[in-house]
Formats: C-alpha cells, structure tokens, sequence
C-alpha cells in the first residue's frame, strides 16, 4: 500500500510538470497545443540520443535541451501560430485551427522522431534502487521528483514575484484588458508559449531515465497532460499540482493492482467524472 | 448549385449509379483502392454531417470503426451467429457509444469534445486487449465469409449513398437549420430556443452509427480481427484530413477530398513507406494555412470573383 502512494507520487511530480507547461501554453497563449506530447517525447530523444552516442548524463542533456526548446516553441509560435491568432475572428476559431495546426506539427514530429530512431529509447541512469520510508524506488524516480518540484518553484516564484511573471498572469485572465494596461500581449504569449514547451521538453528527458518511450506514444502524454489541466482548472497553479497527484496515484494503483495497461482507462475514468460533475476543474468557479 | 436542392440529389444519384459499375471493370488493385476510397467517402460524409456545421472536431471515427469490426466479428467467432444479423446490430452499438460520449462532452465547449475523442480509440483498444487476455483467452477472431471486394464495394456504396442522402434530407429539415446556427453562433442559438445539446447528440449519434456499419462491413476484408489493427488511431485522422481538404462546410465537398487524398497515400505509402505521418502532418498543416475551406471552398472562392467581374 505504502510503496504504490509513493511511486504514485513521484511520479505525479513529473506529470505535474508537464501539465504546467501545457497549461502555460493553454491558459496564457490560448493555444491548445496537442502536439505538448510529442515536444515532451522530442526531449526524451535527446537525452537518449546524447547517452548513447555522447555518454552524455542526462540531466545535463536537460539543461541543454530546454534553452533549445524554448527556442523552437518560440519559433513556431511567432511563425505559424501568431497568423492564426490574427487570423481567428473568436476563441473558437482559433481554438480549431489550432487544433489543427497543432496535430498537423506532433504528426511532422513523429515522423522526424522516427526516421531518427524507430525503436524504443531505452537506456539505463541511475536506476539504483533506494530505501525511501520503508519501500524502494529507483534513484532516477526520486532525482526526477526533485527536479520537477525545483523548477515548479521556481515557476510559481516567478509568477508571483516579478513583474513579468504578473504580466503573464495578466494575459492569463484577459488578453483584452491586459492590453489596456499596456501589456504587449503578443510578446507575453510568445514567451508563455515557448517556456511551456521548454517546461515540457525538460518533463521528457526526466520522464526518459525511468519510462522507456519511443516516437508514436505521445499522445498518451498529451491526453495525460490534458486531462490533469481541466481537472485542476485551466490557469490554476495549484490545481493542476493536486490533479497530477490525484492522477499520479490512481495510475499506480491501477498498474499495481490491476494491469498496467490499463492506466489510459484510469486516466479517462477520472475525466469522465470531471466532465460530469466539475467541468470548470476541481476549484473552479461555475461561469456566470 | 443551392444547398439541399433536387439537382444535388440527382447529380448524386447518376455518381452513385456510374460508381456501382466500377468493379465490373476494376479488379485486383484498382478495386482494392476503390474499395478504400469508397470506405473513406462513407466516413468522411457522415463525419461532416456532423463536424462540418458545428465545427467540432471528432477524432472517434476509429473507436466506432474499431468497435463495429470487432463485435462483428466477436459474434461471428465466438457465438456463431451469421454475418447479417451481426451487420444488423453493430450499427447500433457504435449509436449508444456515441450517444454517451455526446451526452458527456456535447454539452460542454468543443475542446472537451476534442479531447475527449483524441485517445478513445487507444483506451477502448487498451481495454478490449485487456478483457481478451484475462477473461477470454484468445487473441484474434476469424470472420469467414464468401464476401469478395467486389460485394464490400457494393455494401460501402449503398453505406455511402444512404448517407447522402441522410444528409441532404437533415440539411433540409429543422435540425440541419439549427445545426447551422450553431456552427454560425453557439450562444445566438441558445438564445433563439434551440436545444443546442440535444442537436449535437443527435447528430453524433449518425457518425457513430455509421462509423461502426462501415467497420463491420469491413471486417470480411480483414478475415483475421485484431485489436490493434482494427482500433488504430490513425483513421480517425485520415477521415478529418479528407473531410477537411474537400471542404466540411458542403455535404458533397469530402467528395472532393477522396479521390486525391486516396491516389496520393497509396503513392506515398508505396514509395515512402517510413514518411507516412510526416505526409500527414504536411497536409494538416497545408489544409489549416492554405485551404482553411478546404478544395470546395477555394473553388467556390474563385466562381465568386468570376461572376463579380462580369
């Protein structure tokens, strides 16, 4: 019992990381990007690439990568998804378009990803098993744990305390009214953009020390990601960080007392209840 | 040419009549290209029926495929039942599956929907592997029968036809014109009295009665039913690419997105058979940034300027 909460919550520490950096790019930029999976899927390559050609450590693969995603998120952010935002008369254009668009770069990744390796990314770091209260976990679990919980510190920090971090969650309420008080709404969303993905790329090189992934099972990701922001509430900090827990700890327990192929299922259960019964997320206010 | 007028019908009518002859002189490849563009145009059609007004983009086409295939075929191996009363049920058995996705997601905004029906495929695929391994202990079925392609492709047209003409008698009835209110504007609709829930359920509920005939009329081609093969996600993309580059907005415009988008896979899955999704994700992004009304819109585009210039 004890050892399933606890790998249950290392391993909602990574998901919650990814589900922030979807939810920047959603609650900030209003881009539904389903292709969060793939960027996520993108930085496991890397470290995987860079272990074994480079004998590169991952972590530092991890401090590589998220400058350069943040960079490539930037680059499409400005270039394919800024027309689309002037383009859209309402939030429901542009909520298909990017949908769209979005599916249409994950597809152009995976076949990128798998013409540069088809099978699975497996490598092995620091899989050394530790005493943790009694159970055992596997060093890379408890490292990748600390780190997500390090940089959604810092994240949060950042929101709260500097002026940039405000205008963020500005736009974040209102795109419309923070430009008023002078925000440049296009720059802010750019850089929501492009630090979601840098979020979720450094959430796959980590998620890559302990889970073998390969090229397709994106997906998977983004529908994990997705479901942990609607439960929390889009915008919401501390809900996604209770629902990648939530979500965490019924996937490991399902894995362990059911089959482990059936964690989408769990994770789909769960989004059916949210859908029924709170569809505006866990603290969410009903919409007048 | 006005929307839901007789010449439509007819003009259908003479297509579908020149289409059933088709396999009196195609045999071997052609007929099995046809026979996939003929399953294609069935799909897309009903999934425009829906999408198309409303704009919400359904990615369940594979679950109801999937479904159909393999309940067809469950009955058929399994408790020996004979392939048309199997054909006879499948149908509505994908109905109820979409009558509870839309019942859980059609009331909310269309991005729940979305999601919703971008892993389904994957978790009823999950889920059926999971039962046939604990509980039923075999891991395919056979469907045996002494369908040819020839007898698909007949089946598949007389699917399709039938859609047309679903569609065309909803796009002259009240709920096509509510439908196209709500594609226009949600809340206007709300406002002028129109159960908007209760449309869209209605309408989902066609695709997915349709999606799951098409899979068990599939399902001979197949003759050995896996889960993996029959629930594959890809589908239900390759259904939203054709509808969208034909155009969603006119019944007949996925028509239009077949017969190019067929030729074209069959070449790229021929001769580049490792860059099936990069191909995929082009023309994704080719229908978002260059024909956001897919084929059929630009043309009508173009006849617009030509008759302003006269």
């Amino acid at each position: 019992m004890l050892d399933i909460v606890i790998s249950g919550l290392l391993l909602s520490g990574t998901y919650a990381l990814v589900a922030l950096g979807l939810n920047l790019q959603y609650g900030v930029s209003r881009i539904m990007n389903l292709a969060n999976g793939e960027m996520l899927v993108l930085g496991a390559l890397a470290a995987f690439w860079m272990f074994t050609v480079g004998k590169l450590n991952p972590y530092l693969t991890m401090v590589l990568a998220a400058p350069l995603a943040f960079a490539g998120n930037w680059l499409i952010y400005r270039f394919l998804l800024r027309p689309l935002v002037s383009r859209s008369k309402n939030q429901g254009q542009l909520e298909v378009d990017s949908i769209l668009a979005t599916f249409g770069m994950s597809f152009i990744l995976i076949g990128i990803m798998i013409s540069i390796e088809g099978g699975f990314f497996a490598y092995k770091y620091l899989s050394i098993p530790i005493e943790v209260l009694g159970t055992k976990a596997s060093l890379s679990r408890i490292v990748a744990f600390a780190v997500a919980c390090c940089i959604g510190l810092a994240l949060y920090l950042w929101l709260n305390r500097s002026r940039t971090g405000m205008a963020v969650r500005a736009v974040a309420v209102s795109p419309q009214s923070a430009l008023l008080v002078g925000i440049d709404v296009p720059k802010i969303s750019a850089l929501a953009f492009a630090l979601g993905g840098a979020i979720t790329a450094v959430g796959g090189v980590l998620i890559s020390t302990f889970i073998t992934l390969d090229a397709s099972i994106g997906v998977i990701f983004t529908m994990k990601a997705l479901i942990i922001v609607i439960m929390g509430g889009v915008g919401d900090t501390r809900g996604v960080l209770i629902a990648a827990v939530i979500l965490g700890l019924v996937e490991t327990t399902v894995a362990t007392l059911i089959d482990p192929g059936l964690t989408l299922a769990a994770a789909y259960l769960i989004f059916l209840g949210i859908l029924l019964f709170r569809p505006q997320g866990l603290f969410g206010r009903k919409p007048t | 040419m006005i929307r839901g007028s007789f010449t439509e019908l007819l003009i259908i009518a003479v297509l579908a009549a020149f289409a059933a002859t088709v396999p009196l002189v195609a045999n071997g490849y052609w007929l099995s290209v046809c026979v996939t563009g003929m399953m294609y145009i069935a799909l897309a059609t009903s999934w425009s029926m829906f999408s198309g007004p409303t704009h919400y983009i359904s990615l369940a086409t594979a679950a109801f495929f999937g479904l159909g295939g393999y309940l067809l075929a469950t009955g058929m191996s399994d408790y020996q039942q004979p392939f048309w009363l199997m054909l006879a049920i499948v149908p509505f058995t994908g109905a109820v599956l979409a009558a509870l996705i839309g019942l859980a997601t059609l009331r909310l905004s269309g991005v729940y929907f979305v999601i919703f029906t971008l892993g389904l495929a994957e978790m009823i695929r999950n889920l059926v592997s999971w039962i046939q391994n604990n509980f039923l202990g075999s891991r395919g079925l056979y469907v045996l029968t002494d369908y040819t392609e020839r007898h698909i492709y007949w089946m598949l047209l007389a699917v399709a036809a039938t859609v047309y003409m679903l569609g065309w008698l909803i796009n002259r009835s009240r709920l096509g014109f509510s439908l196209r209110i709500i594609g226009g504007d949600e809340t206007v609709a709300r406002h002028v009295g129109i159960n908007t829930a209760t449309a869209k359920v209605i309408l989902f509920i066609t695709t997915g009665f349709f999606g799951a005939l098409v899979g068990g009329i599939l399902a001979p081609r197949y003759s050995y039913i896996e889960p993996n093969q029959v629930f594959s996600p890809q589908l239900s993309f390759l259904v939203v690419i054709i509808a969208l580059l034909g155009g969603s907005g006119r019944l007949w415009g996925p028509l239009v997105g077949v017969i190019p988008f067929t030729i074209l896979w069959e070449l790229v899955q021929t001769y580049f058979p490792n860059q099936t999704t990069l191909f995929l994700g082009v023309v994704f992004l080719v229908i978002v940034y260059f024909l956001p009304h897919g084929v059929v819109g630009r043309l009508e585009q173009a006849l617009e300027q030509v008759r302003k210039r006269r």
